[in-house]
């Protein structure tokens, strides 16, 4: 008998590159199995039906007409964000500061709104507001990008603390403005609807919806055919790389982060102008954060970020339809969802590498002798 | 594996046929109900059980929608209940108001109810109305029940007469507020003369991590009994831990400070939510405000936690809510507190809501400040002597 040595159960190998129906394939495998143990998980906790919440997840976003529209608004939002940090994150910048750009743009909007509408004609006052928002994004995401490229700051954690600021700036003009209030603003110009975006075809929110549909044609052909794009990709790729073809990395830098909180700004805008007319502290919703997954399982292109939106915001509904309905609580909801993207985060694994047992590996190793 | 999936398949067309057999039900009257948070807050969770507890009991269906922000999404979440059949719509929260409002513009026949909003009476529209209880009264209760706790202190040498201190936990400096910390002060002030109170401020409605530090704060500064107007377990917590008594808001906390809680006071909803659904079935209009006193159960009492109240707390609880119901003492009688020195004769006060928060109508006659009668939203927001506000940055 030979000398046993201890051998791993299995190892990981890198795949070469998967057929795309092979990758689809897992990824629905994924899902299935993420739903099954959601299942389990549910009926073990509550003794609910899983699959009865399932339907109600589903009613909650497609249930009716209004909920569908509502659906397509909140992914239009999700996506509008998600948009504005995908050209940052293709030059592995990373933005986190989504939250506080687009607070900041609502900001914006709410005081040209609420202090310009006495003077501005209503389709003036709309386009003064749009572009102090585009400009007060910029400037919040400007003032990091100037410090990563001057002084190489961790653009990280300059983006993450600007979306504190800006939050108590959110507060602080709350508080200031309605001192007896309760920290809430209420809607801008309830009774003249001035600087509110007009109802396309009665909808309320089809404007929103195109404004986005047409800035993810834009951003995908910027990110894809643009020289910009391709200077993101190669600062992206390698800043040294960038800096020996002749691309000025610092001007790059700055312009892709302007441009990435300008958009948020517009997300601002979108918010206050288009559906709330106020805004809150907690107006962007985490968008800034849940963008970073949309951006990153859409392997940051803004067609495919169509559909991780929907996904996100679909399981989102789902979840608080779920604690709404069978009386669970919000939390149980997000379990569920949390279950679910660790499966579809995880079937990214399973479609970059395979995992061999190493008695098969040994007897594949052998079978090429 | 294509027996699980048969198998699946089978089940979710057995659910499917399940879900088809209740829409042959009759039509009922359906409520809607719109709640800012989940049965985890105190606030909620009592808006909740009066829902559940009106609706069963006149034979109702209603749908329940928690988690709802003050934003867009209350707009849309009445929309839904609407498309879904709610004749009512009814929404729990301050910042719901004016997307309620925008609800009960868009959908003229569904009645729009709004607890503790100020805009019904000057919107003027036919299915939008306000409600509101005098809580007040009942937090002139509990501050009876604080005041003989602060005697019993002071007799057993506890504490001196000039350190009966009480600290408040306040959420916002917001009318309903101070209404409620001033008509606390003014109950525990009817049986000991010399208390004194100190105010602090969350900026939130909910924030158990503030609630708790801001009753810490209070404790340190030498408050030796504290209350609060905010809605989750952070003070009472904080009062069971220093061995500081406590009086409670919305719901008991007995759980939560078994040898701290003195008592609590809440609103009862069932009665206005039983007042809507009998007016939308007899096709009766619903008052444009409407306010709850305790006479009408609207304002509730808690029962005393024995083992903390002094002796006798009951007895003069009762005579005090006896000559409340008569008629004979009102709260926010003028002679019994002074501001500035100086003793009330009239107040303007911001009845009709505005943005800038302008003083418009006389609130002050016959010797006593009327709250909740010029409208159902309490409208006290007068600083009184003997009450010092720590932080007003909210």
């Amino acid at each position: 008998m030979n000398k046993k040595t201890r051998v791993p159960l299995f190892h990981i190998a890198k795949r070469s590159t998967l057929p795309w129906y092979h990758a689809w394939a897992i990824r629905g495998g994924a899902l299935i199995l993420a739903l099954l143990v959601c299942a389990g998980v549910t009926a073990i906790l509550t003794g609910e039906n899983a699959f009865l919440l399932y339907v109600t997840m589903v009613k909650g976003s497609f249930g009716s007409v209004r909920k569908i529209w509502v659906l397509l608004q909140n992914i239009a939002m999700l996506l509008c964000v998600s948009l504005a940090v995908t050209p940052a994150f293709r030059m592995r910048c990373w933005n986190l500061g989504g939250e506080g750009q687009v607070l900041v743009g609502g900001l914006a909007s709410v005081l040209v709104m609420t202090f310009l509408s006495p003077y501005l004609p209503n389709g003036l006052l709309i386009l003064v507001m749009l572009l102090a928002s585009i400009l007060a994004g910029a400037v919040w995401a400007g003032i990091p990008a100037i410090f990563k490229a001057q002084w190489n700051t961790n653009e990280t954690l300059f983006t993450l603390m600007m979306n504190y600021v800006a939050m108590q700036l959110v507060a602080f003009y709350i508080a200031y403005r309605f001192p007896k209030g309760t920290g809430t603003m209420g809607v801008v110009n309830g009774d003249t609807r001035a600087g509110w975006l007009p109802y396309l075809l009665g909808q309320q929110y089809l404007l929103n919806i195109l404004i986005v549909a047409l800035l993810t044609g834009l951003v995908y052909a910027y990110l894809r055919y643009s020289k910009h794009g391709y200077e993101i990709a190669v600062v992206g790729e390698s800043e040294r790389t960038a800096r020996y073809v002749g691309i000025n990395v610092k001007r790059v830098i700055i312009r892709t982060m302007l441009l990435s909180g300008a958009i948020c700004g517009l997300a601002g805008f979108l918010l206050v102008s288009g559906t709330d007319h106020s805004l809150s502290t907690t107006s962007a919703g985490g968008r800034g954060f849940t963008a970073v997954m949309v951006s990153w399982l859409a392997k940051f292109n803004p067609i495919w970020m169509i559909f991780t939106s929907f996904l996100l915001v679909f399981l989102g509904k789902g979840a608080s339809e779920i604690a709404s309905q069978f009386r669970l609580n919000e939390s149980f909801g997000d379990i569920l969802t949390g279950i679910i993207l660790f499966f579809i985060i995880g079937s990214e694994f399973f479609i970059q590498y395979k995992i061999l047992l190493t008695r098969s590996a040994e007897k594949e190793e052998k079978d090429h002798v | 594996m294509k027996k699980i999936i048969a198998l699946l398949l089978a089940l979710v067309m057995v659910f499917a046929l399940c879900a088809c057999g209740k829409t042959a039900e009759e039509t009922k009257l359906k409520v809607g109900f719109i709640f800012l948070h989940d049965e985890n807050s105190t606030y909620d969770l009592n808006f909740i059980k009066a829902a559940e507890e009106a609706c069963q009991a006149a034979g109702v269906e209603y749908i329940l929608k928690t988690n709802v922000p003050e934003g867009q999404e209350c707009y849309d979440t009445a929309a839904e209940l609407v498309d879904e059949g709610c004749s009512i719509v009814f929404a729990d929260s301050f910042g719901h108001e004016d997307y309620l409002i925008q609800a009960a513009k868009d959908f003229p026949n569904v009645q729009f109810c709004h607890a503790t909003g100020t805009k019904a009476h000057t919107e003027n529209l036919a299915n939008y109305h306000n409600a509101f209880a005098s809580i007040y009264e009942g937090r002139y209760l509990a501050g009876i029940a604080a005041g003989m706790k602060l005697n019993q202190m002071i007799e057993e040498g506890k504490i001196t007469a000039e350190e009966a201190k009480m600290g408040y936990v306040g959420a916002f400096t917001y009318a309903e507020v101070i209404s409620g910390y001033t008509s606390f002060y003014l109950g525990a002030k009817s049986v000991c003369p010399s208390v004194t109170m100190e105010v602090t401020f969350t900026g939130s409605w909910y924030d158990q991590a503030l609630e708790t530090e801001g009753a810490q704060k209070l404790i340190d500064r030498g408050c030796v009994l504290i209350s609060q107007h905010a809605d989750s377990l952070g003070a009472p917590s904080v009062c069971e831990a220093n061995g500081v008594p406590n009086v409670s808001y919305n719901g008991s906390t007995e759980d939560a400070g078994p040898n701290t809680y003195i008592v609590a006071s809440r609103i009862n909803w069932a009665p206005y939510f039983s007042y809507i659904i009998d007016c939308v079935k007899n096709n009766k209009a619903i008052d444009a405000d409407w306010s709850g006193s305790i006479a009408s159960g609207s304002v509730e009492l808690f029962p005393l936690n024995e083992k903390v109240a002094a002796p006798g707390t009951q007895e003069a609880i009762d005579a005090a809510l006896a000559e409340i119901k008569a008629g004979t003492l009102h709260v926010f009688a003028t002679d019994t507190f002074t501001v500035g020195g100086e003793n009330l004769s009239e107040y303007l006060a911001d009845v009709d809501t505005d943005d800038a928060f302008t003083p418009d109508t006389n609130v002050v006659s016959d010797g006593y400040f009327h709250e909740s009668e010029k409208r159902s939203a309490p409208y006290f927001d007068i600083q009184i002597d003997g009450i010092e506000l720590l932080d007003v940055a909210f």
